[in-house]
């Protein structure tokens, strides 16, 4: 077991190391910064300063190297735009972010358990397949197309709801936080229904399909036999045993939350990383790009090791040094 | 399917199988699979004759006239005469037009990404089930691998790489779209060879390339239809994402998400219709492709008779 696990580890560092070539290597591809950042009224003389100074007149290798060792140091550049090393500027966003998708998760959960929970008790029930029919809307409409249409409809028609921005904050343990005020609230609301959407339909059909499992379990009818109340089963015996998968999912795509933030972000205005990513491909901003890209990548590839090895801890069948054998 | 005379094996496969008209048959009994096909029908048709259906072509910059710029729907041009169903840009492009020649975009690359990933994926995935071993383990890592990001991400990370352009948007949804190929493929590949047919056909001598395109491969083709089928509105629902995130196509080329986008900031002033109705479009269209796809799923896994 020790073996698989450092092997899942070994991997996880190769996967680590072939994304720093490819982002680096993709990102020389690019059009030209120096166009982007020198006027082109600039002396001759002020351009070889710059170019000088963001060591763009480097061989690539040298430049690949300078990037690897400035990476083990956790520097990653400077942005061009904000002039701030580029992983302190992704950072001072990352709270913002963290917030939504925590939020998004919340919702997720508070809408997809019971409305999954009430399809699966009462299969039959009108109700039962328009909540169905409405989790494959929500599986299928991109998330960029429900979000503006929040927006049509809460901001600009009833006016009920802000759409952009983060609004009042208050700031707990040096980091702003919106979901402490009701301004901060009501601006952090629509954005997360938008990006809980997704994941709540999701969570809706596994505790449909959970309950549908469950309830003809013998357990389930002991509980009925014994006489505890329809109530009591439900919330008890047959919750509990749902909620183990969805627990699972939940945090499992937690990450995916977190990457389709991206466009919640930008619809918006939510000044989060996703946000920054796409006006840094926009303003092609390198350093945020290129740190963006490595703080993801970090995060999934952790992600997954932590998953592979639970499973492996949890399941000693799994080997995964095995698979493909036969 | 053409039936092969100078194999036995694979003429008793055929036999065993259900017949196409029975297959159409059923299809019709359900009456929103009809309707999603006639729905998607309509569609590829008015994209592909979106030159005869619209008043003007929405990119020769001669037909535009900026004094039509944001009309309502239904006002009348004062240039040409005919009414703008759909009101009119900021630049007085027909939205009718647009749409139309939006919808051709992004069905282009929906169904480009689509067939490519399939080709690649279904590839892959039947070579990694026919020939097991250190290869299909390879192909499976590969997969998992590509399955344990988040689609956004991946394409996001290509154009950030490689830029934007509709050769970009398009490599980017195949490399996001193969891997599910790739594991279908796969799994319904290890179910069929280890059937006596292809037993039979190792016995009797057929080479490998042989074995795998003209016996496992037809036997594999209707569940990757289905997967092609949701796959395209995947595609073309991400390609929107990324065009409206101002990552995607070109402004040159724009498809229904490029139009949202564009439209998007007269929302805010009460001009709903340049982002309302391409959204729409694109809505219908994603619906009805995906309609398309639950009722072939019906069809073509008999086990699933509800």
């Amino acid at each position: 077991m020790f073996a698989s696990i450092l092997q899942r580890v070994g991997q996880a560092v190769f996967v680590m190391f072939c994304m720093t070539i490819v982002v680096f290597i993709g990102m020389n591809l690019i059009g030209n910064p120096i166009d982007l950042l020198i006027s082109p009224n600039a002396t001759p003389v002020e351009r070889q300063r710059l170019i000088a100074e963001f060591g763009l007149d480097q061989a690539i290798w040298v430049q690949y190297w300078r990037f690897l060792v400035g990476l083990a140091h956790l520097d990653l550049g400077v942005s061009y735009i904000f002039n701030e090393p580029a992983l302190r500027v992704i950072l001072q966003r990352f709270p913002a972010t963290m917030e939504l998708a925590l939020m998004a998760t919340f919702l997720s959960v508070l809408i997809g358990v019971p409305l999954g929970l009430y399809a699966g008790l009462r299969p039959y029930s009108p109700v039962s397949r328009l909540i169905m029919t409405s989790s494959i809307l929500g599986f299928s409409l991109p998330t960029f197309w429900v979000g503006m249409m929040f927006i049509l409809l809460f901001s600009v028609q009833l006016g009920w709801l802000p759409s952009s921005g983060r609004g009042e904050t208050v700031t707990v343990f040096g980091m702003q936080w919106s979901f402490l005020t009701l301004d901060g609230l009501s601006h952090l609301l629509l954005p997360a229904l938008n990006l809980a959407l997704f994941k709540a339909s999701l969570i809706l059909r596994l505790t449909r399909a959970g309950v549908a499992e469950v309830l003809p379990q013998d357990y389930v009818r002991l509980a009925h036999a014994k006489g505890l109340s329809a109530r009591r089963v439900v919330y008890v015996h047959v919750l509990k045993n749902v909620m183990i998968p969805v627990v699972t999912v939940v945090g499992l795509e937690f990450g995916s939350v977190i990457a389709f933030s991206v466009v919640t972000e930008t619809i918006f205005a939510w000044p989060g990383m996703g946000k920054l990513i796409i006006d840094s491909i926009n303003n092609l901003d390198r350093p945020i790009i290129v740190a963006y890209l490595m703080i993801i990548v970090l995060l999934f590839v952790t992600i997954n090791l932590v998953v592979d090895i639970l499973y492996t801890v949890l399941d000693p069948r799994v080997q995964f040094s095995k698979t493909g054998k036969r | 399917m053409p039936v092969d005379l100078v194999d036995p094996f694979a003429n008793e496969a055929e036999e065993t199988a259900r017949p196409m008209r029975d297959l159409i048959r059923s299809y019709f009994r359900s009456p929103i699979g009809t309707f999603g096909l006639v729905l998607m029908v309509l569609i590829v048709l008015a994209a592909v004759f979106a030159p005869f259906l619209s008043f003007q072509n929405p990119y020769d910059l001669l037909q535009l006239d900026i004094l039509d710029g944001q009309l309502k729907p239904g006002e009348t041009s004062a240039a040409y005469g005919y009414p703008y169903m759909l009101g009119t840009d900021d630049q007085g492009r027909d939205m009718f037009s647009a749409i139309l020649y939006g919808l051709r975009i992004s069905l282009g690359v929906g169904i480009l990404s689509a067939t490519t990933a399939a080709l690649i994926g279904a590839t892959l995935g039947l070579v990694a089930a026919y020939h097991g071993g250190r290869l299909e383990s390879i192909i499976m890592r590969l997969v998992d691998f590509q399955l344990s990001f988040p689609t956004i991400l991946v394409a996001l990370m290509i154009l950030a790489v490689m830029g934007k352009g509709i050769g970009n948007v398009i490599l980017a949804l195949v490399l996001v779209e193969w891997a599910t190929f790739a594991r279908t493929a796969r799994g319904v590949g290890l179910v069929e060879s280890r059937k006596d047919y292809i037993e039979a056909s190792h016995v009797l001598g057929v080479p490998s390339w042989r074995i795998l395109l003209r016996h496992l491969l037809p036997n594999c083709i209707p569940p990757l239809i289905v997967i092609a089928t949701v796959q395209v509105a995947r595609a073309i629902s991400l390609e929107a994402t990324l065009s409206f995130l101002g990552v995607g196509v070109p402004i040159t080329e724009p498809s229904l998400g490029l139009l949202i986008s564009n439209g998007y900031q007269y929302m805010f002033s009460g001009m709903y219709w340049m982002s309302v109705f391409p959204g729409l479009a694109l809505l219908v269209t994603i619906v009805a492709i995906n309609l398309v796809g639950d009722r072939l799923r019906d069809v073509l896994n008999p086990r699933k008779d509800t």
